[in-house]
């Protein structure tokens, strides 16, 4: 009997109070970058391996060369940029596993992003720098 | 509230080993080494835009005994993703799940990693002995 008068009087759905916790905030969005970062570093990690092998006991001034070429500057940038997203996605998955003090959690995926960002954004700056300077 | 009490599944200590328990394990494990990985990228890049000493040292410090051991873990780790990672977006597209194909595609993606790597490493000791 009561506990059918607190259904009654509580109507909101049962739901309400999961403070869209879990994977209700973004759906699959994690899940599908995953998998297209995946997919561009396929191509672009292949390509990069393939570069490097070309570059190998390769002096300063031909590496230097090589990475200024508009194509080969273009690509790097891409490679960089969707391997530290790839890889914040991927120590994403990781922490949420095994990391389960909530403050340490929090903390080390904070953590990881500015450190990914700081990386991304200092290799860009290296292939501009090789690129614009003749 | 849940039940905290509630009895938990088996951990792996129970399972028998399986070459898709040590696939799943090792693209994890290579993940993780990998992400450790693009600091050696952004080494190289921030090196060569150093100028030419930056660049020299570089190469001193990556053709080492101990930067060669990296590389060659590096190399493996690579590839081993590469392999696992085309074999798990074949497996999300929805295809090779019956278990004597995940089998098999699991012992394929270990095989060409060392494949791959044993390659990549001939051709680089082909080109001029090591760096």
């Amino acid at each position: 009997m009561s506990a059918k008068d607190t259904v009654m009087k509580d109507r909101r759905n049962p739901l309400k109070t999961a403070l869209g916790l879990g994977s209700s905030q973004s759906g699959v969005g994690h899940w599908w970058t995953q998998r297209v970062t995946a997919a561009a570093l396929v191509l672009l990690g292949l390509w990069f391996v393939a570069t490097v092998l070309c570059l190998l006991h390769a002096d300063y001034a031909t590496a230097h060369a090589a990475v200024a070429k508009p194509w080969n500057a273009l690509l790097l940038i891409a490679f960089v940029l969707t391997m530290f997203w790839h890889a914040v996605l991927g120590l994403q998955v990781v922490i949420e596993d095994y990391v389960h003090t909530r403050w340490k959690e929090v903390v080390l995926l904070v953590a990881i992003k500015f450190l990914a960002v700081l990386g991304a954004l200092a290799c860009v700056l290296a292939v501009l720098r090789i690129a614009l300077t003749p | 509230m849940a039940d905290m009490q509630r009895p938990l599944s088996p951990h792996l200590q129970i399972y028998k080993w399986q070459v898709q328990m040590m696939t799943s394990i090792l693209h994890r494990a290579t993940g993780v080494a990998l992400a450790v990985g693009t600091l050696l990228v952004l080494w190289g890049l921030l090196s060569l835009a150093g100028g030419e000493a930056s660049f020299n040292q570089f190469k001193v410090c990556t053709g080492s005994p101990l930067g060669l051991v990296l590389l060659l873990g590096w190399s493996w780790a690579l590839f081993y993703h590469l392999c696992n990672g085309i074999r798990h977006l074949i497996q999300d597209a929805g295809a090779g799940y019956a278990i004597p194909q995940f089998v098999r595609s699991s012992w394929l993606s270990v095989a060409g990693s060392i494949v791959l790597t044993v390659l990549v490493w001939a051709y680089a000791l082909m080109a001029g002995g090591a760096a």
